[in-house]
């Protein structure tokens, strides 16, 4: 289970995250929804200890990631939006240096790295420099050395950026069975359809507050919104008006007319 | 349509700096300006003291002063076109085919002269600040001992400025065909071999021929044929000769425009051409870079040899050495620097051996002793250039990967660890290398060798945390550019307290030598007396402290970066 216990976190002024507390329970994939800025990834890079909190605290399984960072962060795969990855060392190279990072090695961790790079589609790349990877292939890459230790937790900052259909896909299937054999994922998206598909409940955070919590279901009757599609559901929690005014800053005029 | 003038091109890269500014100011960053600003005045008054009384030499000189100041300057200007070319060759590599504004300025409907301009210009201003500020200490010493006035100062500074816009036109060309013959990732890779290489075989012959027996006219069959080497021009076609011309004929009273002209025209000119060349081939140059560079690599070679030496550390340390070693290998500007490194090592050894301390008569024993020690102060300076080059960016290096180390079960400590490790072993091989080298051909006694071995060991740890530790409390993570990093306030900062620590160990360590000298000196036995132990542990207290301290406050200050 992933617990957020009173999360704030604070940029000078300026509150990222606003007293946020949230349960994620074991075997689920859970998606985190928000606009541009609303706080997602810094909540999602306080889990993975990566920034230290102002206030509150994570629990991994019931480690605290601040208190306890060693024995939490071995239970955790963390994927970022943005694919930094060392240029100079070739795929296979650098998932083995994860696993080591983890305390991992030997004939188990290559023949993982083989079967990783295998399923990704990235054999045949096994031992060039990552400098010569795309940015799919880069990611691709990220996505499977958070799965190299076999973590219990995942938590992934928009891993659909910069895939191809066809990993994505495979991309989602991976996260299914993942929380089918009791592993949990908290995902950070901004494809509505994949959240709407795949989560077995939804957070939706604005200004570094949640404002909604649930499954797709419950978010309709709380907020009566009929049959609406998650879609409808954002824009109407979010502040998603706007999008009307488009047409007619984009000069086309009104669209009703 | 028309065109958006040249300062709007430029327009990001100006206010970045501007707001760079504003925002060092609001972090309180008075201090360091200040900091940075007194440092500067003290090396610029240092560089103009020097020139003042060399100057002020000359001119006592009948006949030959003028053309001696002359000579001087032209050798000067001739080493600054020579960096200044190689400079800019790397500069624009960057600057017209990898920086990051480039997708943006050549999508938008900006013409090529305007790319063209505002590029030469943003190369020009990035190699060449350098060499323009230390052009003023040595033209403001010309000018005063000259008595120049202060029209000098105008006139200088139209001199100098065509004087560094050729080599930037000469280089961003010379880059221009380069990326055009290979993908501009190899060619970067090129340039810095050849350019370090270019570099390390000047210095090496500048050394090498000893150009300070040129100082002492005896050398000479007779007068005539000193002064005729010293009329001939040094390079007639090369502007550093027109901007030496300029700036003597001007301050002897005998002005001539003709080489002002030359400068001037001839900049124009070359600006024009490699307008017309940038044209031809950019767009084909900049197709060429988005190309890769190498894309196979021997990893296992690494493993089998560092990998099995290390087998003893625990996965996450070894693993993190091999990382380390193996991207500093896989990057060649990194690695390239090693040649600079090595032909300074010979110049080094090169210059103890010149040292007219063996010229057949017995040697004193005071002076061996004092050049031995002396050398320890040196050696460590030199150590410590070397560690701002290659420890000091070890932690900014990892900012942008710090979500993975972070988000990992990695102790901390083990990230400095190994960084400090991987730093300081080749750090220490060096050291002893230059002194264990220098004192063996300065003949030294066995005392002299254990002090000078045993304390350039303890400074080099010292040296290596300081590097480490100063490279954590001022982070560059935005920087890509390793080199890039030591020029930074922090560097500043870590040369400055390793001279300290250096002044302080020698101060300490001279009170024991001292003893010893004056010991052998009265033809005394040499007794390692209770005082001296005091004073060596004081030394090796000073080491050590320097080397946890720092260490210590690094891993503090990283385990509060935010990313």
């Amino acid at each position: 289970m992933i617990r957020l216990e009173n999360l704030t976190k604070h940029y000078g002024s300026f509150v990222a995250v606003d007293d946020i507390s949230l349960e994620v329970p074991r075997g689920a994939l859970y998606g985190f929804l928000g606009p541009n800025g609303a706080g997602k990834t810094t909540t999602l890079r306080i889990i993975a200890g990566i920034l230290r909190p102002t206030n509150g605290r994570v629990l991994l399984g019931g480690d605290d990631v601040h208190q306890n960072p060693i024995a939490a962060k071995l239970r955790l795969g963390f994927i970022p939006d943005r694919p930094f990855v060392y240029d100079k060392l070739t795929g296979a190279e650098f998932l083995r240096f994860v696993a080591a990072l983890y305390g991992q090695e030997g004939d188990a961790i290559e023949r993982r790295v083989t079967e990783l790079l295998e399923v990704f589609e990235l054999a045949s790349w096994k031992n060039e420099l990552v400098e010569a990877y795309s940015h799919g292939m880069r990611q691709k890459l990220i996505i499977s050395s958070a799965l190299i230790h076999r973590p219990e937790y995942i938590v992934v900052d928009e891993p659909m950026v910069g895939l191809d259909p066809k990993a994505a896909r495979l991309l989602k299937d991976i996260f299914r069975q993942f929380v089918g054999r009791g592993g949990t994922v908290l995902m950070s998206t901004h494809t509505l359809e994949v959240a709407e598909a795949m989560c077995d409940r939804i957070a939706i955070m604005q200004h570094g507050k949640i404002v909604a919590e649930g499954t797709v279901d419950d978010l309709r009757r709380q907020h009566r919104a009929g049959d609406a599609s998650l879609e409808e559901l954002f824009l109407k929690l979010t502040g998603g008006a706007q999008v009307r005014e488009l047409a007619e800053v984009l000069g086309y005029g009104d669209p009703t007319t | 349509m028309s065109q958006p003038a040249l300062w709007r091109v430029l327009e990001p890269k100006w206010r970045t700096a501007l707001q760079r500014v504003r925002e060092e100011r609001s972090r309180g960053g008075s201090g360091k300006l200040l900091l940075l600003g007194v440092v500067g005045v003290l090396f610029w008054t240092a560089v103009y003291v020097l020139l003042y009384f060399i100057l002020r030499y000359f001119r006592s000189v009948e006949e030959l002063g003028p053309l001696l100041a002359g000579k001087l300057l032209g050798l000067v200007l001739l080493s600054f076109i020579a960096i200044l070319v190689l400079s800019n060759v790397i500069t624009a590599l960057s600057s017209f085919f990898l920086a990051k504004d480039l997708d943006l300025l050549v999508s938008a409907p900006v013409d090529w002269l305007r790319i063209y301009l505002a590029k030469l210009g943003e190369t020009l201003l990035h190699s060449s600040w350098m060499v323009a500020l230390m052009a003023v200490p040595i033209l403001t010493a010309y000018g005063v001992i000259y008595r120049g006035g202060l029209l000098f100062l105008p006139y200088a500074v139209l001199t100098l400025l065509p004087m560094l816009v050729l080599p930037a036109v000469v280089g961003s060309a010379l880059t221009l065909v380069l990326v055009n013959i290979f993908p501009a990732r190899r060619t970067r890779d090129l340039l810095s071999i050849v350019a370090l290489g270019a570099a390390g075989l000047l210095i090496l012959i500048l050394r090498v021929i000893r150009p300070e027996r040129l100082a002492s006219p005896e050398g000479f069959r007779n007068l005539l044929d000193f002064i005729a080497v010293l009329r001939t021009p040094t390079s007639p076609f090369l502007p550093s000769e027109w901007a030496t011309r300029a700036v003597m004929t001007y301050l002897t009273g005998n002005f001539d425009p003709q080489p002002l002209a030359l400068l001037w025209t001839t900049a124009a000119a070359f600006v024009t051409l490699g307008a017309m060349l940038h044209r031809a081939l950019f767009a084909t140059g900049f197709t060429k870079a988005q190309e890769g560079a190498e894309r196979f690599v021997r990893g296992e070679w690494w493993r089998w040899t560092v990998g099995t030496v290390l087998r003893f550390l625990p996965v996450a340390k070894r693993e993190f050495v091999l990382k380390d070693v193996k991207l500093f290998f896989r990057d060649t500007t990194q690695w390239s620097q090693l040649i600079l490194l090595a032909v300074l090592v010979v110049v080094y050894l090169f210059n103890i051996k010149a040292l007219p301390l063996h010229r057949g008569e017995p040697v004193g024993f005071f002076y061996v002793t004092l050049v031995s020690f002396l050398n320890l102060g040196l050696a460590g300076f030199v150590l410590a250039s070397i560690a701002a080059r290659f420890i000091f960016p070890a932690v900014s290096l990892e900012g942008r990967h710090m979500w993975l180390l972070r988000s990992s079960p990695l102790d901390l400590r083990t990230l400095l660890w190994s960084k400090y490790w991987v730093g300081t072993v080749p750090l220490l091989v060096l050291a002893l290398l230059l002194t264990g080298l220098t004192n063996v051909l300065l003949e030294v006694r066995p005392f002299m060798m254990i002090v000078g071995i045993v304390t350039i060991c303890g400074v080099t740890f010292a040296i290596g945390a300081l590097a480490l530790g100063f490279g954590a409390l001022y982070p560059q993570f935005e920087t890509e550019n390793a080199a890039q990093i030591p020029t930074s306030f922090g560097g500043l900062v870590f040369m400055m307290a390793t001279i300290a620590l250096l002044g302080a160990v020698i101060f300490v360590m001279w009170q024991a030598v001292y003893t010893y000298v004056r010991a052998v000196y009265e033809g005394q036995p040499v007794v390692v007396s209770a005082e001296m132990i005091g004073w060596f542990a004081v030394a090796a207290a000073l080491c050590a402290a320097g080397t946890a301290v720092p260490l210590w406050v690094g891993l503090r200050r990283m385990e509060r970066f935010e990313f």
